[in-house]
């Protein structure tokens, strides 16, 4: 049987003025339903000055408030339900690191909608009916495992709910049973590689094709050392409970950035300081708003993460809107000396150069202009005890550094454990400019 | 031909040379020479200890980035010239000096350095080539 180039090609290569029509008439009907079943966004909607009348299409949109994630912490557990209780079948949670719990419900449809997603990012990556799929993703809260898991049988393959952890089992598994496409968190498929390694199999030895690869920033490095260690091509795929989970946006097989599934999700790209849209192809804060979702129906949900979004037309086919990676967060985004600097770009540097992830930023303001200090905790397998040659590696550090972010901050190499941390958490930046009265 | 130093790479703030030499005061391990290098943000000390390798791991299970390096240790004539004697036999070997400092010793007509050279191999043989008395750990 020949494989399937996509799950639905009718939605999948619609022509984009066609998708735009229907977003713009799922998003009138959307925002009645949410303004009429949510009173906090009304409520929102009320202070705004914006009536679900305002709406007329995807035109509008910027006219809606903003939901943040701070809004689902006041409005928890129920404040953002749009249908009543007994129509939900099932509840997600989001993992907690970045504070309370935040609770996403599920009607039936709304599942159905979401596998959808997971099933065409499956069928994206080469996978068909004959495909053995090990999702190796935790199950249970966390969206990672169930929404694989649904969008895996969805698409006919047989599924191998392995859930995380357990390595020993998870090789028993994949060899036994000849699985050909996995998906988990990209560390745990490094890790799993180095453990099959160890076992003496080789990529020739294992039936692996694929890998749909999530829930954690990784790198492009990463990918190629995946891609080599499994003898896959390795995906990626985007998506956060808030929303649905993942499977939001999906990866082809161009490996060229991520398909938004824009039956169902408008994305938008603003100036995180402003809040102002952006025009395609700039780099800002990545807004979804969804179209179809029924029970926890977010509009214009700040995501925090940093990219950019492209209409070029893409290999595959496919008309939806693509998504670079994530490439920061914006809360976290500091602006030094007028260059937008994230942490995670700063992150990848100091991997790349061997160099502990304990560092600090401190920034400060003399005579009007940023000062801009790095202090990183050197290895101890990296201490040397001439100043000349630290010197050199404080100095290597800096050129990197400058190459990545456009700007070359002040290295200082400081012994391990000296950077402070509270609550084992090291402090990562010392902002002490005072920028606002 | 070479002896064993000790480096400790130290934060450069208060009270952190005063701790490292208590952990080693409290194993037992006594102190030959010691030469601090410092910039602004950090400190490289440099011991010849007796013992260097158990200090070193005392070093490292308390928590400091300490490490074992040979370095050069040589004897000059306590006369005016000694040391200058030394430094021309490298120059005109084209060998640098990373660093160099003096050990404390109790002989009165000799005086003892311990350097790092950049390529302390050839160090050696150029300065025994030219009758520099070379130490070994036995010997301070």
């Amino acid at each position: 049987m020949e494989k399937r180039k996509y799950y639905q090609p009718e939605i999948e290569t619609m022509p984009v003025e066609q998708i735009k029509k229907m977003q713009s008439e799922k998003l009138v009907k959307q925002v009645k339903h949410v303004y009429e079943h949510v009173p906090y966004y009304r409520d929102l909607m009320d202070k705004k000055g914006v009536k679900p009348e305002d709406i007329h299409g995807i035109e509008d949109l910027y006219k809606l408030p903003f939901i943040e994630k701070s809004d689902l912490r006041e409005t928890y557990p129920y404040g953002m339900l749009a249908v009543p209780l007994e129509d939900c079948v099932r509840i997600q949670s989001t993992s907690g690191t970045t504070g309370k719990r935040v609770i996403a419900y599920y009607t039936q449809n709304d599942v159905d909608l979401w596998e959808e997603c997971c099933a065409r990012a499956l069928i994206a990556v080469g996978a068909d009916k004959e495909d053995v799929v090990q999702v190796s993703y935790g199950y249970g809260l966390f969206t990672g495992g169930p929404g694989l898991n649904g969008g895996s049988h969805k698409v006919g393959c047989l599924t191998l709910p392995m859930s995380s952890g357990n390595t020993d089992r998870q090789i028993q598994f994949m060899t036994d049973l000849k699985a050909t496409v996995l998906c988990c968190t990209p560390s745990y498929a490094a890790y799993l590689g180095e453990s099959l390694h160890d076992m003496g199999y080789t990529p020739d030895t294992i039936s692996l094709k694929a890998g749909i690869f999530g829930a954690e920033p990784w790198t492009q490095e990463n990918r190629r050392e995946l891609e080599k260690s499994l003898g896959i091509k390795a995906y990626d795929i985007y998506g956060l409970t808030e929303i649905s989970g993942p499977g939001v946006s999906f990866e082809c097989t161009a490996q060229g950035g991520m398909h938004v599934n824009e039956d169902h999700f408008i994305a938008e790209i603003i100036n995180p300081e402003t809040g102002e849209p952006l025009p395609e192809g700039e780099k800002g804060e990545l807004v979804f708003t969804c179209l179809d979702k029924e029970a926890f129906p977010l509009l214009r949900y700040r995501t925090r993460d940093i990219c950019v979004l492209t209409r070029e037309a893409c290999p595959c086919g496919r008309t939806f809107v693509r998504m670079s990676k994530p490439m920061g967060r914006s809360d976290d985004m500091m602006i030094i000396r007028g260059v937008n600097v994230f942490p995670s770009q700063i992150e990848a540097v100091l991997i790349n150069e061997g160099c502990s992830l304990n560092y600090q930023i401190k920034i400060s303001r003399v005579n009007n202009s940023d000062t801009f200090d790095i202090y990183v905790e050197l290895p101890p397998e990296q201490f040397d005890d001439s100043v000349k040659n630290l010197t050199a590696k404080e100095k290597s550090l800096q050129a990197a550094l400058r190459s990545m972010l456009g700007i070359g901050p002040d290295v200082h190499l400081v012994p391990p454990k000296t950077i402070a941390r509270s609550e084992g958490k090291a402090v990562r930046i010392i902002d002490e400019r005072k920028l606002h009265d | 031909m070479a002896i064993r130093q000790l480096s400790v790479f130290l934060e450069n703030k208060k009270g952190t040379l005063h701790e490292i030499t208590d952990v080693l005061a409290k194993e037992n391990i006594n102190l030959r020479s010691m030469c601090i290098a410092d910039t602004a943000d950090y400190g490289i000390v440099r011991i010849i200890a007796d013992d260097p390798e158990r200090a070193g791991k005392i070093l490292n299970e308390t928590g400091h980035t300490a490490s074992i390096r040979e370095v050069t240790a040589f004897a000059v004539p306590d006369c005016p010239g000694g040391l200058a004697k030394v430094l021309s036999i490298l120059e005109e070997n084209s060998i640098d000096i990373e660093y160099m400092y003096a050990l404390v010793t109790t002989s009165i007509d000799k005086a003892y350095a311990v350097m790092r050279t950049n390529d302390d191999k050839s160090a050696e043989k150029v300065l025994l080539k030219n009758g520099i008395e070379l130490l070994e750990e036995e010997n301070i």
